[in-house]
């Protein structure tokens, strides 16, 4: 019966005893699903000495804390994390069930998907109940020309994993209390699947969450001599090259240089698209920066539904003449 | 015969995608500066694209005469000189070896040939012996173990990154055409030289020089079929060449027309698409129909010699309408352009300069008219 | 070793159009392609087995018009192809493919490791692989930027953003790769030409002997109720005129004005 389940779950992402930050975004979106449907909000928490966490999450906007310590559960591993969390979920039916879309929520979710026979929506960028007063999950479909509102009709829990930022954490409740349920399990680790090292992946540039010029190429540019004039561009502003999707796919450029959905997030004080159609996860990645400028041929493009200043036009033609204008500036 | 098999259109389409991401982004860069593109030569060879139509046990790929042509349009399509490198490697130079060569031969020269470890180049022009190839002033004389070549070639493709070259010279002058005898030759023989790389119109990367022969040696087992079947080796080898050639030009002409099916589908003038005006719709499907026609005589001149039937004045057809085709095309995409396409940023001036060659050689669209008319019995 | 590489078919574009109807996909006139990931897969696959010895079956789920990625699959030099095409298929969200897909590599048997695209551009949910890994009770390396096999352990590289995880999994396992990972190969014409010979085999669902309440639609706990067009949230856009010229002295002064030169 769906009526059994009940309950609105976080799983508190944590990581050497650090919440991920999207948890305490997950649990303030909680908050506006609960003013619909009233259920408790309960923070998971999986791990070996993580408790002290509990009053965080509780600050933030958790009813309850269901806490789970466990040798096996220290560093994470899918299937003692599968099983920890099928295991709690089978025991207290929640209704829904959250995840951060982080590397760890996106390898987990889908096995608990499994173990439960439930749905889990991947990557949505917002929740909520519609009109019909059903729980629904949006997510760009198709390239990012369309959303979807996905929903979970008769199983349960409802399960999706949540994009960052999608909303900011409520301000923290100063001596906030809760429910603590402490649940011990039956878990072993396992033993085949191990991490063997951890190290800072080596980065093709300066990050580019902090730039304050940020240059973007997408499908359009084709040639690494197309490329090279816009990071001459980039480099002239003292910014950063960046790009859609497609270059860091078809591999002109390296993941980290990926503004969107599946990439980062930057807010710069100017953003210049080239070529750039702007799907809905790219604009995700980049809607914060002060100024857009938009240069695509085709006027129709959605980059120019959130440009500020738009330019019509084939960008190799465009591109040289502002380097040379700029470089006659400088002077 | 007039649409493609399953297998030919994988092919094909693997062809494209090869030809799209490795060799056009190189076109214009080695337009500009002629320079030799090895890397490219590089990569078909590891495609198994050096050696497409020679049989597997010889290093080839085993593809037929109609996966051939697919290769040499989809590569000229973007980049004519690269087309013209293969065809010349290939029709030029591993088909004789594998037709008229011996068996050491074969496995000394075409396995690596047909492999794409070595490069191969074909030398029967010569100042004084152009549409008339009979006219051969270079001398292959008989001495001991080798024979002794004198003389120089004009104007061969490949020649400056080649290490095999397929060389006529005469080896009795009271013989006429019957005197002519061809010959393997390597690189690396002393007393061969070239001259640089001519500055041509088009094909500016094919590095087409002068060779030079002072005395060199050609050990006698390199001596390429019969002693005085030369020009016959010579003209059926120019036959596989000239679909080659006709294969390449109907590849610009659809480089071209792509192009400009995409430019004038962009191209705002008096607040309307060019594509929109009826002038351009007429003169895209003008070019088109005759690429198309063009792709027939092809396909028929290659499935001819696949099928082991004459396929000389097929051959001689295909060479000529689609060298032709592709002058006219060339010079049609330009005026869709306008200004633009006179300008180097856009390819279809290029593509305009490349179309020419394929009106002059493998044989002239003259001399193309010539071998047609003769076989119609005309005299 | 014996390795299974999943591919999917997805349009060649992101240039979709919406059924105002159905609000499903318009596929006509859309052309298809494999997923790029999928290629880098079949990529990681093929090295491990020059490295390994073995053989690469690849196992697509989709319509009968599928059987484009197949071919392309064998001619970059995948062994034996296998496709699920049934019209009970039709409609599956990530639960029912995961378990499609995993009743193939049961009937396939013996596999070592099981290779994925970390995702799909079309779907882009990237939970096809895990999924099949739970499926299945085996382990899963996700997001790999580098494999290598080793006495029976998958050894990946793991991209995390700010972090690499170097992690080893035992076999069998499943593992998706990221585009990074390496470069495709093409399909090479000898290839294309052995791929016509090389096995294709087509199974329905009864051939899997699949648990009807399992699969395509009554097996998807997930759908979707309505799509739309995004809001659009800026309409003044300020747009530059004349030549590429002035536009590029307009977004000079701008540039300057606001003091970015």
């Amino acid at each position: 019966m769906k009526s059994d389940y009940q309950g609105i779950w976080v799983f508190a992402e944590q990581e050497n005893g650090k919440l991920h930050p999207t948890v305490l975004e997950l649990l303030a979106k909680s908050k506006e699903l609960q003013k619909h449907n009233g259920e408790k909000i309960t923070a998971v928490l999986l791990g070996a000495d993580v408790s002290a966490l509990a009053d965080t999450l509780f600050s933030y906007g958790a009813d309850a804390v269901l806490l789970c310590e466990n040798e096996a559960l220290r560093s994470y591993s899918a299937r003692p994390y599968q099983k920890a969390l099928t295991q709690l979920s089978e025991k207290y039916r929640p209704s829904i069930i959250l995840y951060g879309a982080t590397p760890l929520g996106r390898d987990l979710a889908p096995r608990v998907m499994v173990s439960l026979d439930t749905g889990l929506t991947a990557d949505a960028i917002d929740l909520g109940f519609d009109e019909d007063g059903v729980f629904y999950q949006t997510t760009p479909g198709y390239g990012g020309k369309i959303l979807a509102h996905i929903v979970i009709l008769e199983r349960r829990p409802q399960m999706a994993t949540v994009h960052a930022q999608i909303c900011s954490p409520i301000e923290p409740i100063a001596d906030a209390s809760g429910e603590l349920i402490v649940e011990k399990l039956n878990i072993e680790p396992d033993g085949d699947y191990e991490v063997l090292e951890t190290r800072s992946a080596e980065k093709s540039g300066e990050s580019l969450a902090e730039a304050k010029v940020v240059v973007a190429g997408g499908r359009g540019v084709k040639t690494e001599e197309d490329l090279a004039m816009l990071r001459e561009l980039a480099d002239l502003l003292g910014g950063q090259l960046a790009s859609s999707r497609p270059l860091v796919d078809n591999g002109m450029l390296p993941h980290d240089r990926q503004i969107g959905q599946s990439g980062a997030t930057v807010s710069p004080d100017l953003m210049l698209n080239i070529a750039i159609s702007g799907s809905v996860q790219y604009q995700l990645g980049m809607q914060k920066a002060k100024c857009i400028v938009a240069i695509n041929q085709s006027e129709d493009a959605p980059i120019y539904d959130i440009a500020h200043i738009g330019a019509v036009t084939d960008y190799k033609k465009l591109v040289p003449a502002l380097i040379a204008k700029i470089k006659a500036r400088k002077q | 015969m007039f649409r493609l098999d399953e297998e030919h259109l994988e092919l094909q389409a693997s062809f494209k995608e090869f030809a799209e991401n490795e060799i056009k982004p190189l076109a214009k860069e080695i337009d500009e500066t002629e320079r030799f593109p090895l890397e490219s030569v590089k990569k078909m060879a590891e495609m198994g694209m050096m050696g497409l139509p020679i049989p597997e046990d010889y290093g080839g790929s085993g593809i037929d005469q109609l996966g051939y042509v697919l290769e040499i349009e989809e590569l000229a399509k973007v980049c004519a000189t690269t087309a013209i490198i293969v065809s010349a490697h290939t029709s030029l130079c591993c088909w004789p070896i594998l037709k008229f060569g011996t068996e050491e031969q074969k496995q000394k020269y075409l396995v690596p040939l047909a492999r794409g470890e070595k490069l191969g180049a074909f030398a029967l022009t010569e100042p004084s012996a152009g549409t008339d190839a009979s006219m051969q002033k270079s001398t292959a004389v008989l001495d001991g173990d080798s024979y002794v070549l004198n003389g120089s070639k004009i104007f061969i493709t490949n020649a400056g990154a080649a290490d095999v070259f397929i060389v006529f010279a005469m080896t009795d002058k009271e013989q006429g055409t019957r005197g002519i005898s061809a010959f393997i030759v390597e690189r690396d023989m002393p007393g061969f030289s070239m001259s640089k790389p001519e500055n041509k119109m088009g094909l500016r990367a094919s590095s087409t020089c002068e060779l030079i022969f002072d005395n060199v040696r050609i050990p006698k087992e390199n001596l390429l079929g019969q002693e005085g079947k030369g020009f016959k080796i010579a003209m059926a080898t120019l036959d596989g060449g000239r679909i080659g050639v006709a294969a390449q030009a109907t590849g610009i002409a659809q480089g071209a027309i792509d192009e400009a099916v995409k430019y004038t589908a962009e191209r705002i003038q008096f607040g309307r698409r060019i594509s929109q005006f009826q002038n351009t719709q007429f003169t895209l499907a003008d070019m088109q129909t005759k690429t198309d026609a063009a792709r027939l005589l092809v396909w028929r001149a290659a499935a001819a010699e696949q099928d082991g039937l004459p396929y000389t004045a097929p051959a001689a057809m295909a060479k000529l309408f689609a060298a032709e085709t592709a002058s006219y095309v060339t010079n049609r995409a330009v005026q869709l352009f306008g200004g633009y396409g006179y300008s180097k940023d856009y390819p279809v001036e290029r593509m305009m300069r490349d179309a020419k060659v394929t009106e002059i050689y493998e044989g002239t669209s003259e001399v193309q008219k010539m071998v047609i008319s003769g076989f119609m019995g005309v005299k | 070793m014996k390795i299974l590489v999943f591919v999917k078919q997805v349009p060649d574009t992101d240039d979709v159009k919406l059924d105002p109807k159905t609000g499903n996909l318009r596929r006509d006139g859309v052309k298809s392609m494999m997923n790029p990931m999928d290629a880098n897969a079949i990529e990681a696959a093929l090295q491990l087995r020059e490295k390994h010895g073995g053989s690469v079956c690849v196992v697509t789920m989709g319509l009968p018009m599928a059987t484009e990625v197949q071919k392309k699959a064998l001619g970059m030099g995948c062994d034996e192809a296998y496709l699920l095409s049934d019209r009970p298929f039709g409609g599956a969200d990530t639960l029912a493919t995961s378990y499609t897909l995993a009743k193939a590599a049961e009937k396939i048997g013996g596999y070592d490791l099981l290779l994925f695209g970390r995702l799909a551009t079309d779907g882009d949910t990237a939970q096809t692989g895990p999924a099949v890994a739970a499926q299945l009770g085996i382990p899963q390396i996700s997001l790999a930027s580098s494999i290598a096999v080793e006495d029976g352990w998958v050894y990946c590289d793991r991209d995390l953003g700010d972090t690499v995880q170097r992690v080893r999994a035992k076999l069998p396992a499943v593992v998706t790769v990221n585009g990074g990972i390496n470069k495709p190969r093409y399909a090479t014409p000898i290839n294309i030409m052995r791929a016509q010979k090389k096995p294709r085999t087509t199974w329905t669902a009864a051939d899997l002997g699949c648990d009807m309440t399992k699969i395509g639609t009554p097996g998807s706990p997930s759908s979707t109720k309505k799509v739309f067009e995004p809001e659009k949230r800026n309409t003044d856009t300020q747009y530059l005129t004349g030549s590429p010229e002035d536009m590029a002295r307009a977004l000079a002064d701008l540039l300057e004005n606001e003091h970015l030169l």
